[in-house]
């Protein structure tokens, strides 16, 4: 295992004394001016990862958690803008860097794996010639070893017999292939962070337990932070370090994915959490959480939860601030579940 | 939540023999395959009338399917992609016709009832669809959606129209006054509302869900579950739920079918299955099923892709990804034999 | 609802909980917004879609009124005196009134003419657009739906019809079936139905495999009820953009008709007509005769056009915001 990784687990849940965080985002705003209005997509999130860490950011449809990822990699296009908010990645700030820096980064340091592979791949390039541009766009290399550090990806993701896979093209490969090919893009030239944008969504169960199982033993190997993003609590519990949940836009719960999972603070993490069928018994009515998910444009001031939540009262009219219960575990909320910290 | 019921696994009573009785279940899937074939060209033809050239292709996208479904019972029926349920789903909706074999509604095969009969079986089946976006026409206000069938065949007056369609809304959770809106004004969750509305407004007698809650967010997933079990109760419902997330069929259904490539392998009251699956196509979908309570799992996977309806395995289907294949595997195709109490399994291993 | 309500299961026998009613303001703002609302706010966002349809619609007006708003009806041969023709622009005729454009070989105040002959050339067009719309739509929609080999017979003849040029099928027809104004119709509707077979045909497929046409026959609703009642309207959108911007080609090929000769009669002359009529005194100086008409028949078809434009990125899903 990575040394760094070891070393990680053992001080990750004591953040004061961190090493430097591959990144770092703080108290990021992207809001979009739309001609309804300025919808508020991202409104002052804050999170970081460790280098081999992996964090899952969860929440529903319109939550902001890939709009979050989008940010980070300077893809959010108008009438999208980066409002305010530091995003540093190993101590540099991205949201003030020059555009040809960000290209520099992206998919050399900073990698992206999409809901849809489709999205990474060009459907009239042959896998190879994509692999080899992906690799010769940050470094000298020439075609051959290019093509060779392809071959070893695509081995090292689990693509049975590679040499006939590079020839392919991607409408040949079957969807858990493509997906399998974008994430070894990713890998390719060792990035020090990966944003993983619902890579299993689309998936089935066989073949998303496998690219789980992939990615986590990828990411001990290599020591690259990742970034899951995903609607999928259970999909988390089982690879996460840390889970950060995100409803409308702010993050309302962070901390590790044991805590989280188990001793839910924020009442939006509870009701969650209590909805799944798994947590009710067997026949019996589910627990629900009522209402529908906001509306993105012209929330009300306050909590964005207000409405849906069995604790809101008069006090939530004012938005909550992130407080720190504990070394770790951030809640944004002004009635948390205080009695779940004590068990 | 437990009641008695009749219905069984193997359904190997043909269509004539079954009278209509207190036990004749109310849905009967008796052998139905279906094949899609994609014709050759010209240029093939050609080629095949002088012996050589391609073959036409040809899926077996259900694959000699036995179910029968009694009164008021929830079924689930479980698998991955290509494993042929969705299209089982359509069949026993009557909205494609299957190759082979029949669909009995109490008893009688629907494709042979004509009339009022045949009306009388439309109706008693409806389906819940997948995607909230494509299954509501853009163009029409929610009241002509849910009301239209009614009144077309006379279940209600046009006069008698909006109230009946305000009782339906209400049954469905959304308020009567939105009943002028058009769909584009709904959330996804409220969409699937619509949905089951329009299929409740025809007074139907079971309920085919095809992943009706795949495409919707979580915390409304739990709203549209407990409407689902809800309306069961209210009505008298049966359903055949189709889905991939085996945590909701489990929490739903009383008996639970898995289906690979076509073919039913293993089938089983739901906490039977859930406890002690059989087959090892079920023993792996279960273990791999992300759960809440896993955490920073080794998942172990089984290895290898889903193969292409086009060109299934012999014998077995599961046979290449199977840690425990052996001899007959890849000649023979196992027979859905009986292992237990009404718990079937198709796999070698037990023979 | 409580905090009890999160914990516990809720009594089944309790009222079943409603989706929250939206409030006021968005009753009464979502309560307009019907599709067509949408689209008309839409569309008039681009200024030059706006003055297009201004445009349109003073042309329309003027030559709904032209009895009115001329000094000399241009058919009525008594009022037309072959001593006031060619006459340059702003001259006097002889009963007293201005001839701001000018006049023609024959004597027609061309002011008159253009608003009379605009008069035909939107009637022959709409009319013409407007009975191959309701010929190829159905066409199109019944191959669509019915599919298989009556779909590629169909579909065969409708590629046979669109590989003719369609001034050569008008022309063709014309020759057959005489002058008149109702043949002119007859020809350009058959020249033109092709192309909504075409268009509706393919909008159809595509929604005939969405889910909703499946719900609406699994509740046993009739053929003829899905094909007219759930499909064509939402096939609409290429429709009405193919129709406006054919609206403008069947005007310009009665223009076209008319001034080989073959088209509208002289006595009621079309603009098409009025341009052929001055195009031989073009090089004796005498532009007026010709160019004022086709001037008027520029501005018509542009303004169809850019209407047809701004309808097309308004109802093109893909452009959505």
């Amino acid at each position: 295992m990575n040394p760094v990784v070891e070393a990680m687990e053992v001080t990750s849940n004591q953040p004061e004394n961190r090493i430097l965080p591959t990144l770092e985002v703080e108290h990021l705003k992207t809001h979009f001016l739309t001609r309804a209005g300025a919808v508020k997509a991202v409104d002052d999130v804050s999170f970081y990862v460790n280098p081999g860490e992996i964090l899952g950011l969860a929440g529903e449809s319109g939550s902001g958690k890939s709009i979050t990822g989008f940010s980070i990699l300077g893809l959010i296009d108008p009438p999208g803008k980066v409002v305010s908010g530091a995003i540093r990645f190993k101590g540099e700030d991205l949201v003030t860097a020059p555009p040809e820096r960000l290209r520099d980064l992206r998919g050399n340091r900073i990698a992206m794996i999409f809901q849809d592979p489709m999205m990474t791949l060009n459907p009239v390039l042959r896998i190879d010639t994509q692999m080899i541009e992906a690799v010769q766009a940050h470094r000298r290399m020439d075609r051959k070893s290019a093509r060779q550090l392809a071959y070893d990806a695509l081995e090292m993701v689990g693509i049975p017999a590679p040499a006939e896979r590079l020839n392919a093209y991607p409408h040949q490969l079957s969807g858990g292939m493509r997906q399998r090919v974008a994430i070894a893009i990713a890998f390719l030239n060792e990035p020090d962070l990966i944003i993983a944008d619902e890579p299993t969504t689309a998936l089935d169960v066989t073949i998303q337990a496998q690219i789980l199982h992939e990615a986590q033993a990828l990411c001990k190997r290599t020591g690259t932070a990742m970034i899951w993003i995903t609607h999928d609590l259970a999909v988390v519990a089982g690879l996460a370090d840390r889970i950060a949940v995100m409803y409308a836009g702010r993050i309302v719960e962070t901390g590790l994915t044991d805590d989280v999972i188990d001793r839910p603070l924020h009442p939006y993490s509870v009701g969650l959490l209590g909805s799944v069928p798994s947590a009710n018994k067997r026949g019996e009515r589910l627990q629900q959480i009522p209402g529908m998910t906001p509306n993105m444009i012209g929330l009300p001031p306050g909590c964005a939860f207000k409405a849906r939540c069995p604790r809101g009262d008069d006090v939530c009219d004012l938005a909550p601030e992130v407080s720190e219960l504990l070394p770790g575990r951030q809640i944004r909320c002004h009635h948390p579940h205080l009695e779940e910290v004590s068990a | 939540m437990t009641r008695a019921r009749t219905g069984n696994m193997a359904g190997d009573v043909t269509a004539e023999e079954k009278a209509p009785g207190a036990n004749t279940p109310l849905i009967e899937i008796a052998g139905i395959s279906k094949r899609f074939v994609k014709p050759l060209d010209i240029a093939g033809r050609i080629a095949r009338r002088f012996g050589g050239g391609p073959e036409a292709e040809t899926v077996h996208a259900v694959d000699g399917v036995n179910l029968s479904i009694a009164q008021g019972e929830v079924v689930g029926l479980v698998g991955e992609s290509g494993c042929g349920k969705s299209t089982l789903g359509r069949m026993v909706a009557g909205i494609m016709p299957p190759s082979e074999g029949a669909i009995l509604y109490k008893g009688r095969d629907i494709a042979s009832l004509r009339g009022d009969d045949k009306l009388e079986a439309t109706f008693a089946v409806q389906m819940i669809f997948q995607d909230p976006f494509s299954s509501l026409n853009p163009r029409m206000r929610v009241e002509d959606i849910v009301g239209e069938a009614p009144v077309v065949h006379g279940l209600v007056s046009r006069s008698g129209k909006s109230d009946y369609v305000d009782e339906i809304l209400t049954r469905v959770g959304l308020d009567p006054a939105l009943k002028r809106r058009y769909p584009h004004q709904f959330s996804g969750g409220q969409r699937q509302r619509i949905g089951i509305a329009r299929a409740l407004a025809v007074k139907p007698k079971f309920l085919v869900c095809d992943e009706a809650i795949a495409a919707l967010d979580v915390s409304i997933q739990a709203q549209i579950i407990n409407l689902f079990m809800d309306l069961r109760d209210e009505l008298d419902l049966t359903y055949l739920f189709i889905s991939h997330d085996l945590s909701v069929v489990e929490h739903i259904s009383e008996r639970v079918v898995i289906m690979y490539l076509g073919r039913v392998v293993e089938a089983a009251q739901a906490e039977d299955l859930f406890a002690a699956p059989n087959h090892p196509y079920a023993k792996a979908l279960l273990s791999e099923v992300p759960r809440l309570d896993q955490r920073k799992q080794d998942f172990r996977p089984i290895k290898g892709e889903i193969p292409s309806p086009l060109d299934p395995p012999p014998g077995c289907h599961f046979h290449p990804r199977c840690p425990q294949s052996f001899g007959p595997c890849s000649i023979e195709r196992p027979v859905l034999k009986t292992i237990g109490p009404d718990h079937l399994s198709a796999c070698h291993l037990n023979d | 609802m409580t905090a009890e309500s999160i914990q516990q299961a809720p009594d089944r026998d309790a009222e079943r909980p409603v989706m929250p009613v939206p409030t006021e303001a968005d009753e009464t703002a979502a309560a307009v917004e019907t599709p067509f609302r949408r689209f008309v706010s839409e569309f008039l966002e681009s200024r030059l879609a706006m003055g297009a349809v201004f445009t349109l619609g003073a042309i329309i007006l003027a030559s709904i009124l032209a009895p009115w708003i001329t000094p000399q009806n241009p058919y009525d041969l008594a009022q037309v005196d072959i001593l006031d023709g060619r006459l340059p622009p702003g001259s006097e005729a002889f009963s007293d009134y201005t001839m701001w454009l000018g006049s023609d070989g024959a004597g027609r105040d061309l002011y008159s003419a253009i608003l009379f002959g605009l008069r035909i050339s939107l009637v022959v067009g709409v009319s013409s657009a407007l009975i191959a719309i309701a010929v190829g739509m159905s066409v199109g929609l019944l191959a669509a739906y019915v599919g298989g080999r009556v779909e590629s017979i169909v579909m065969r003849i409708v590629d046979l019809q669109l590989s003719f040029p369609a001034a050569l099928v008008a022309l063709m027809l014309v020759a057959l079936l005489g002058k008149g104004i109702d043949k002119i119709i007859l020809a350009l509707v058959v020249a033109q139905w092709a192309y909504y077979a075409r268009t509706v045909r393919g909008s159809a497929l595509v929604e005939r495999s969405k889910e909703y046409v499946e719900a609406a026959s699994s509740l046993g609703l009739s053929h003829a009820r899905i094909m007219f009642r759930h499909i064509l309207p939402n096939c609409l959108a290429p429709l009405i953009v193919v129709g406006t911007i054919q609206t403008a080609h069947a005007i310009a090929l009665e223009a076209t008709l008319s001034f080989l000769g073959v088209g509208l009669p002289q006595t009621e002359p079309s603009l098409g007509v009025l341009i052929a009529n001055g195009f031989e005194y073009m090089l004796s100086g005498k532009y007026w005769i010709s160019i004022f008409p086709g001037i008027a028949l520029l501005i018509t078809i542009v303004s169809i056009n850019l209407v047809g434009d701004q309808l097309r990125d308004v109802l093109n899903p893909r452009l959505k915001r």
